[in-house]
């Protein structure tokens, strides 16, 4: 295979830029480092101002021992993080579940022979359902409702809670997956057809990799929204980061544990909001270099 | 509350005169500091202490309040032995009855640093020593013991001794010092459960998903009498360490009306009211093994 050459990109070419355009390159630099400066100067004026406010109120001294006490804070960490590995376990498998269930609702949802009609319907309502049922509820009802059937060999209250996750947000990620099949041009489809492909293969080959690379934002969007959720476990019983917050926060009669237990999240939260901007801007560089091309 | 807001603002702008006068003149006693320790007995009657809503004693209770600290979630009937308590400490101020004024009031917004919207709070409230960190507390008006329950069929349902509790599944309600009687007294081999409010606790029971709960000892009895089938008390818990565990009324940090309320407390002890109360709304607790 030979490597096309483009002088507007491969270096090796020896493409030197012209003095206007080094006079250009030159402009926006002053211009990206004015901008800098100037963002941190109204940040900094800003931060002073929510600073002078709030610690000159009245009760300052006390939402500072109340929220914001080292020793309650060193205290309760070792807690909060016990409680913060059951979350990130909840999460390891309530993605991975959630993403194929939905996965396999939206292609349900897109299958066209009317003979699949039965399916198709009940992929569609289940979206329905669950995307309007509060999470809440669900919750609930699957781990204080099922085991009050007393059946053989019911899961304990975190597979169940775990599922309870798992059912409502697939309803949302096969919507986002059926945006993306969706997306993909019916040419597309047409043309794998017609080179023989089956409707599987098409779909394998090449509706899915377009589809999934288009909607990779929302769906770690959707990621994000879940990490938080996952807490919501603790409503059945099993102790989790935020529990044990509330737990340390109801014995000290303080808040600082559920500042611990924000930060931490946060922490967890920020590799997956990374990969998220990181995914989003390559798509959009992407899409425009298609475009310019 | 109601005042409204020009008069609020002429109030507010003649304060800050008077405020800024007397600084001029003379160091001024901050309002409240120091006031508190040599509150003499009448000092403590409506004209004088200083109420949420002046002439009015806002008393705050947890919505649903439970039986029988009080009856029906109806804390203003006087019924039950919180509601009886808070009743007797009003009177004992010098309230009427129709001066008591109820709200409805989270744990967590009970123990925020903001302004109170109450008086004092009765909710079970254990006194410890972190909390008195964040709130004043005043005498202890009870005596309260955690119990463990189950029902019927449990495998602790014929548990004699704390060991035999170690490998049972416990739950109890977040944030109570029943879950701390969990962890510290009995500290099971199996993590416990931890509930919103004791209604989800009775349910995982009766859904078999734990083995037993642990509640204080009125609501054990209530709930075991009234509420679940089948329901049994295994027993009383020891005291966690050495300190018995009371029940004291909530008053905002640093509160004027904490000693006048404590002394209403004390002279309701002293006058055998308390026992008379816990007898009429707590009777039939005594009795309970206490698991060793």
């Amino acid at each position: 295979m030979t490597v096309i050459s483009d002088p507007g990109r491969d270096v090796d070419s020896g493409y030197r830029p012209s003095p206007l355009q080094q006079a250009r390159i030159a402009h926006r630099r002053r211009q990206t480092v004015l901008s800098v400066v100037v963002a941190a100067a109204s940040t900094a004026v800003v931060g002073v101002l929510a600073v002078v406010a709030v610690t000159g109120a009245p009760g300052w001294q006390r939402v500072r021992e109340s929220f914001l006490d080292p020793a309650i804070a060193r205290e309760s960490l070792p807690l909060v993080l016990h409680g913060l590995w059951l979350n990130l376990r909840l999460l390891a498998f309530c993605a991975a579940g959630a993403l194929l269930l939905g996965l396999a609702i939206a292609l349900l949802r897109t299958l066209r022979p009317a003979v699949f009609f039965p399916l198709r319907a009940l992929a569609a309502s289940y979206t329905y359902l669950f995307r309007g049922t509060p999470l809440l509820i669900v919750l609930y009802l699957l781990t204080f409702g099922v085991p009050g059937l007393r059946l053989q060999g019911t899961p304990s209250l975190l597979v169940l809670g775990g599922l309870a996750l798992t059912i409502v947000y697939a309803a949302y990620l096969a919507e986002v997956f059926r945006a993306g099949i969706e997306s993909v041009h019916p040419s597309q489809r047409a043309a794998a057809r017609s080179l023989g492909l089956t409707h599987g293969q098409t779909m394998r080959h090449v509706v899915l990799p377009q589809a999934l690379r288009r909607v990779a934002p929302p769906l770690l969007n959707d990621l994000v929204a879940l990490q938080k959720d996952v807490g919501l476990i603790s409503l059945a019983g099993p102790i989790d980061a935020i529990r044990m917050a509330q737990i340390q926060t109801a014995e000290h009669y303080n808040y600082t544990p559920y500042l611990v237990a924000g930060a931490l999240f946060v922490l967890m939260a920020i590799p997956l909001i990374a990969v998220t901007d990181w995914v989003t801007l390559r798509a959009a560089r992407r899409q425009s270099a298609e475009a310019a091309a | 509350m109601s005042t409204p807001p020009l008069r609020s603002t002429l109030a507010g702008a003649l304060a800050l005169a008077a405020l800024a006068l007397a600084a001029a003149c003379a160091p001024q006693e901050e309002p409240g500091a120091g006031s508190t320790a040599s509150a003499a007995p009448a000092d403590c009657a409506p004209a004088t202490l200083k109420t949420v809503t002046a002439g009015k004693l806002t008393v705050a209770t947890d919505d649903p309040a439970y039986p029988p600290w009080f009856a029906d979630n109806k804390p203003d009937s006087g019924q039950g032995f919180e509601s009886a308590v808070a009743y007797a400490v009003a009177e004992k101020l010098g309230y009427t009855k129709d001066q008591v004024v109820w709200t409805r009031i989270t744990f967590n917004t009970a123990i925020a640093p903001g302004p109170k919207t109450f008086d004092f709070d009765v909710n079970q409230f254990s006194i410890t020593e972190e909390r008195r960190r964040a709130v004043d507390f005043s005498s202890p008006y009870y005596d309260v013991a955690q119990t463990v329950i189950t029902i019927k069929g449990s495998k602790i349902a014929g548990a004699k001794t704390l060991a035999e509790l170690k490998n049972a599944k416990l739950g109890a309600q977040v944030g109570t010092t029943s879950f701390r009687a969990v962890t510290e007294v009995v500290k099971p081999a199996v993590e416990p459960a931890v509930f919103n409010n004791n209604d989800d606790a009775k349910k995982q029971l009766q859904n078999g998903t734990v083995d037993g709960i642990v509640v204080d000892l009125p609501t054990a009895f209530y709930m075991t009498a009234a509420e679940l089938e089948g329901g049994l008390i295994v027993g009383q818990l020891p005291q966690p360490s050495g300190t018995p565990e009371q029940f004291g009324l909530v008053l905002d940090k640093g509160s004027a009306l904490t000693s006048c309320v404590s002394q209403a407390v004390d002279a309701l002890r002293a006058a055998g009211t308390l026992d008379a109360l816990q007898k009429q709304w707590l009777a039939g607790v005594a009795g309970a093994p206490t698991l060793g």
